[in-house]
């Protein structure tokens, strides 16, 4: 009986979310007094989630280097049904959310995602989830015998537990996959909107395209990714992919910086689960401020270079 | 070809989340239901196959009569065929079978569904109803080409994009840049009277039962009132955020 956790890596290198997910997993089967075991592929340094009170680790190798729903399901359901895994723990990313379901239907059963913390009641299993794109929870309960849970990004934070932890190099049985990966393009070395711990967001009240440098800067001092409004993704200001909000992207960061955005309804929905939200807006009627932790009523075109310029200095300082 | 769509049918993007009885029913008064946006968008795409190629394009939902409307709105905006599988939806598995099993009676080159239902948002169906079905599955799909019996579809992965070629069938889970935003069809009056004539049927459960349940809503804890900073006073604001807020 066992606790699972898919270990998610990139080029041999465990992703930061692994660390959250591992510090789920073994609190988990701490109070359930169960082995917590990890699945990895090609990581490298998957013995660093003994950091993360994860004594086990099955790290298979001769998985494709890239992530492979299919086949990386496959692994999973073969680890669950040889460990009598009652428990599976996957993070809130692309590729978790892709795999679950096919883990789920494959192995009937029940899949939870966008959970916030541990199961408040194991008989039945009961937990906590986001819905309604974050403008509610709820408490969902299963009555399966396998239960999989995905929590929602940055929602449970990491616990260093260090834990001696054995890393075990294994080849498995793969399937094949139904589909065949003809490229992938991925921007390097920028912080994206699902693992940055600050994003710096822009509304229409950036007045127009040319005026992006304004947020590139701030966000490039803090390590942050870059977003936007729907109105700015609509008139084609920024790509889709920085669409924050209802339809768009969900965003569970620490720091939300809004920088001229009103806040209508969706886009609160979006960001409401991020920590500290901070808002720069000339209209001290904006409904953001209602939402928002920090707030500074003025001019975008004035508070931001000052912010970027002394942000820049403290960082040096600190 | 032959195209599926998988309806939700949800509350509109504006509105107020409120439960009744106890905390344990969402609170339908006042509230103006819609398609739910991701689908919408895939409708769209099957609606554009169907414009070019040719394609006869389904759309489907599993829940109860309250969702007609929706399912009208569909025929009326292009949209051939429309069918209900009558039974309330509590967990995405029991969907995902219910629509496994019309799918497998039935044959279908693509089936659609959104990313997620903009209200549950379990983001399941789709994949539970590829795995079912034991056949490809791409979801936050942005691109979709179909060329025979193949198709090229691109997923929004984190901080990129992956494009990814299959076999048909296959079961797509749409979203915003799929179509754009301006691409969608607002029914016009011709359309809502053809939809008139169009085909409805409503069909038996197989039975199928949830395995999970929300049992009791919350809404978030209200917030505290924001601190607001004079905007000439940035070092004050860098204080918060580092010692207060212990962000920075």
């Amino acid at each position: 009986m066992s606790i699972l956790l898919f270990a998610e890596s990139e080029k041999n290198k465990l992703k930061r979310n692994a660390a959250e997910i591992a510090s789920y997993g073994s609190a988990m089967a701490d109070e359930l007094n169960k082995d917590c075991v990890a699945i990895s592929f090609n990581a490298d340094n998957a013995h660093e989630l003994g950091q993360f009170g994860v004594s086990k680790v099955f790290n298979v190798n001769n998985a494709p280097q890239q992530f492979d729903a299919h086949v990386y399901a496959s692994v999973l359901i073969y680890y669950i049904k040889s460990l009598g895994a009652t428990h599976i723990i996957l993070s809130s990313s692309a590729d978790a959310k892709f795999l679950a379901p096919l883990v789920a239907a494959n192995t009937n059963a029940a899949y939870v995602p966008n959970v916030v913390a541990l199961p408040h009641e194991q008989h039945p299993l009961t937990v906590k989830r986001t819905t309604f794109t974050n403008k509610a929870f709820a408490n969902t309960t299963s009555k399966a015998e396998i239960n999989i849970i995905g929590v929602g990004n940055n929602a449970f934070g990491t616990v260093e537990h260090v834990v001696d932890c054995v890393v075990k190099n294994v080849t498995v049985e793969l399937t094949a996959s139904h589909l065949e990966q003809l490229s992938i393009s991925k921007e390097t070395g920028k912080a994206t909107l699902a693992d940055a711990d600050v994003v710096v967001s822009g509304g229409r009240g950036l007045k127009g395209p040319e005026h992006w440098h304004l947020i590139e800067d701030l966000a490039k001092v803090l390590d942050a990714a870059t977003a936007c409004s729907k109105p700015v993704s609509d008139m084609g200001w920024r790509t889709h992919d920085e669409h924050v909000g209802q339809t768009g992207k969900p965003v569970s960061t620490n720091l939300y910086i809004a920088i001229g955005i009103s806040g209508a309804i969706q886009h609160l929905a979006g960001v409401n689960a991020s920590k500290v939200k901070l808002v720069i807006n000339n209209d001290p009627e904006a409904p953001f401020f209602k939402a928002a932790d920090y707030g500074i009523v003025g001019d975008a075109f004035e508070v931001v270079p000052v912010l970027t310029e002394k942000l820049k200095a403290f960082k040096t300082q600190s | 070809m032959n195209i599926l769509v998988c309806i939700s049918h949800v509350p509109d993007t504006t509105s107020k989340i409120n439960f009744v009885e106890n905390d344990t029913q969402f609170d339908t008064s006042g509230v103006q239901f819609i398609i739910n946006p991701n689908d919408e968008f895939g409708l769209t795409r099957a609606i554009w196959f169907k414009e070019k190629g040719g394609a006869q394009v389904h759309v489907i939902h599993v829940g109860t009569a309250t969702a007609d409307p929706t399912l009208r709105k569909c025929l009326a905006i292009g949209a051939d065929k429309a069918f209900r599988i009558d039974t309330p939806a509590i967990d995405g598995m029991s969907v995902a079978k219910e629509l496994a099993a019309f799918i497998t009676d039935n044959s279908y080159d693509l089936v659609i569904a959104g990313r997620e239902s903009i209200d549950y948002n379990g983001a399941m169906v789709p994949g539970m109803l590829a795995a079912l079905l034991d056949i490809a599955f791409v979801p936050n799909c942005i691109g979709l080409k179909v060329d025979g019996n193949n198709a090229v579809a691109e997923r929004e992965i984190d901080g990129g994009r992956e494009k990814l070629k299959g076999k048909l069938p296959m079961v797509i889970g749409a979203q915003k840049g799929l179509v754009e935003e301006s691409d969608l069809k607002i029914p016009n009056m011709r359309g809502i009277m053809l939809a008139r004539q169009k085909p409805f049927k409503v069909l038996s459960p197989k039975g199928s039962e949830n395995i999970t349940k929300d049992v009791i809503f919350e809404k978030p804890a209200p917030k505290a009132a924001v601190k607001l900073v004079p905007a000439d006073d940035i070092d004050q604001l860098i204080e918060l955020l580092h010692k207060e807020a212990n962000v920075i």
